[in-house]
């Protein structure tokens, strides 16, 4: 089985699907013969010709519109990229208003089958703009899957699964992971369902809930505190919208403690959405308080180092965290 | 009234594309505009009387809309509409009926089953796109629509109406440049109303023509008389033989005028004089067609009372059918949210 990083099972999977399927169209800022900032698309340009592989206007809003017209008329099945997360906005009201509700307000007459790609997240320099968390928006919108892979296996899987779906998808992927996480992804044909969890590591003492980067930061933290006797599990929801509660509220039940840690903002965040599904599924399981760590609630990553290490988790931060909810 | 369709003997000087229309076609298109003014009207009635939450009209729109629709393929070329195309989607084959299931939030509202505001039309036998409430989403995502036709080497052309307050949107901005770039089959009908609710068109734009803006984008704008029929429809069938060929996109500017207040909600005495009001009423589309139909000796006075009634029996017939028609059951609220998950094993 092949090793490899994040971004060559992106670049991988884009190119064995784009042979499979004629209909895949692929469009973005910088997508064509530069091949993406970040290398997505490297390759594709030459391999599908422009009509293909577009490059667009720098125009997220109609990025996301004209990928949703192409959707609509069933032709073609197309890939957006939004080259970073925290430039979506402009087309916030294009996802929210438009993709999102066409299937619920035409009765299923009119479906978009669109998937919007955004690499997201800090800890590479990139200062308020380029490093941004904006899952929260999304997974706040009915009509929408919201997914977060962060291994070469689950990005492979799960853009597959979404191809096949006929509904929107936000494919958020953590640009820090990019090279930095490598694994095993087969060769054949798979699929990472929406909405399953899986366990990374198991545990009996103390689930851990997460998913990015903050995930893979977290299962260092696990190694951690197994070498001081605790064991924790480590949930990836993978999936945001909708949630794998089952995988959730198993695990708590077994644990019966939990901490929740992501990268983005605390407030009205993917993890307010989780404890408040514990705080109410699974109360008298609990043996403390359900806990969150993030970063502080500041409007995004700082560029200044000591700023930006300040902010980021790290394993070091959730160990101490996991510690501290252990020995309640 | 086929039999009145009769040839007449009018003259063919200039040449004009609305010159080859024959009698059946005009008569066809006019009867499609008293049929729209006299559903909306009855939309209007039936709110005053307490039975419909919600009305937004399309009246004085009636001559680019119809002339627009008798230039296209109903159900081969794409049209995205906006909430004033009662007379559009009329000509497109959406019936009567299904605006008044609409209106009233019935379970047979084709558009939407009751789930979005009256007006929100959407029929996709037909290929006319669902439109929301956010004004000129719709304008991107028909210039997406064109590409897709393009891409796929299809003839087919996207039209997307939208009014003039929504060409201050940078949605209007984005799909028109889109348009450009890819020389789109692509068509954008600003019914220029002169009003946002109650903003003055003075004060939503700086230019004289909303058509003076196509020239940025590098596509053909044209101004028209929107209350002039033909004229639309001499316009309008150049638009899509250029659109057809491949020669790109047009941006056609309908220059018209709201009679009615913004919606059942807006009340216009607040924001504009009532002789403004009657001026423009004089320049109903509907009389300034009529006028040349009498002229034509296409229409006679009792042709044209055979046609009005017609259409008031085909709204009573449609306001029946709706008012007898069941609400959609609350189980409808949990559906249509996600399709059907394709059965996965991992």
């Amino acid at each position: 089985m092949a090793i490899m990083n994040n971004i060559e099972a992106l670049r991988e999977t884009l190119r064995q699907e784009m042979e499979r399927d004629p209909r895949i169209i692929i469009m973005g800022e910088d997508v064509g013969p530069r091949g993406g900032v970040f290398r997505a698309t490297q390759g594709l340009y030459q391999q599908f010709g422009e009509n293909r592989v577009i490059d667009t206007p720098l125009a997220e809003l109609s990025i996301v519109a004209t990928g949703i017209g192409l959707a609509l008329t069933g032709y073609f099945k197309p890939i957006v990229e939004i080259q970073f997360a925290d430039f979506i906005f402009p087309a916030f009201n294009q996802i929210l208003s438009e993709a999102a509700r066409m299937r619920y307000r035409t009765r299923s007459d009119w479906t978009v089958p669109l998937i919007i790609r955004a690499p997201y997240g800090g800890g590479i320099s990139g200062g308020l703009y380029h490093s941004q968390s904006v899952e929260a928006f999304f997974a706040h919108i009915p009509g929408l899957y919201v997914v977060a892979p962060s291994t070469p296996y689950d990005i492979k899987g799960m853009l597959r699964a979404a191809l096949q779906l006929e509904d929107p998808v936000l494919f958020f992927e953590h640009k820090k992971t990019y090279r930095l996480i490598k694994g095993e992804a087969p060769e054949e044909d798979y699929i990472v369902p929406m909405g399953k969890a899986a366990i990374r590591r198991e545990g009996d003492d103390l689930t851990v809930i997460s998913y990015g980067l903050a995930m893979h930061d977290s299962v260092k933290a696990a190694d951690m505190l197994a070498a001081e006797g605790v064991g924790v599990e480590v949930i990836d929801l993978r999936t945001l919208r909708p949630l794998d509660k089952e995988t959730i509220l198993a695990s708590v039940k077994k644990t019966g403690k939990v901490l929740i840690v992501h990268e983005d903002n605390p407030t009205v965040s993917v993890g307010s959405e989780v404890a408040a599904l514990i705080g109410q599924e699974a109360f008298e399981y609990l043996d403390g308080p359900i806990t969150r760590l993030t970063p502080p609630d500041v409007p995004a990553v700082p560029f200044s180092h000591p700023l930006q290490d300040a902010f980021m988790l790290n394993p070091e931060k959730i160990a101490k965290a996991m510690r501290e909810l252990a020995a309640y | 009234m086929a039999s009145a369709a009769r040839n007449s003997t009018k003259t063919k000087p200039s040449g004009r594309p609305s010159d080859q229309l024959t009698d059946a076609q005009l008569l066809k298109m006019y009867k499609t505009m008293v049929l729209s003014r006299k559903l909306d009207e009855r939309s209007w009635v039936m709110n005053r009387q307490g039975r419909a939450p919600f009305h937004i009209s399309g009246i004085g729109h009636e001559a680019i809309q119809v002339a627009a629709a008798e230039t296209l393929r109903p159900g081969y070329d794409w049209f995205y509409p906006y909430y004033r195309d009662l007379a559009f989607v009329l000509a497109m084959g959406m019936k009567p009926v299904d605006h008044m299931l609409g209106l009233l939030g019935k379970a047979g509202d084709p558009s939407s089953g009751g789930i979005q505001m009256p007006s929100h039309f959407s029929n996709a036998k037909l290929r006319i796109g669902s439109i929301s409430s956010p004004v000129a989403t719709q304008v991107p995502i028909a210039a997406g629509t064109a590409l897709a036709s393009k891409l796929k080497g299809v003839d087919e052309v996207t039209v997307v109406c939208l009014g003039e307050g929504s060409t201050s949107q940078g949605d209007f901005h984005e799909g028109l440049n889109w348009a450009g770039v890819h020389k789109l089959p692509f068509i954008c009908i600003v019914q220029n109303n002169q009003y946002a609710i109650s903003v003055p068109v003075e004060k939503e734009m700086a230019v004289k023509n909303v058509a003076d803006r196509a020239a940025a984008y590098g596509i053909k704008g044209v101004v028209v008389d929107g209350n002039d029929v033909l004229v639309c429809y001499d316009v309008m069938v150049e638009a899509v033989e250029r659109a057809r060929r491949g020669e790109g996109a047009t941006l056609v500017e309908a220059k018209t005028y709201r009679v009615t207040p913004h919606s059942s909600d807006d009340d216009d005495r607040t924001y504009r004089s009532r002789e403004e009001v009657e001026y423009w009423k004089q320049r109903d589309p509907i009389l300034l067609f009529e006028n040349v139909l009498f002229e034509r000796g296409i229409l006679t006075e009792d042709l044209k009372r055979e046609i009005e009634d017609w259409a008031i029996a085909e709204v009573d017939k449609a306001e029946e059918e709706a008012v007898n028609a069941p609400y959609p059951d609350v189980s409808e609220m949990y559906e249509h949210l996600y399709g059907p998950a394709p059965n996965w094993e991992e």
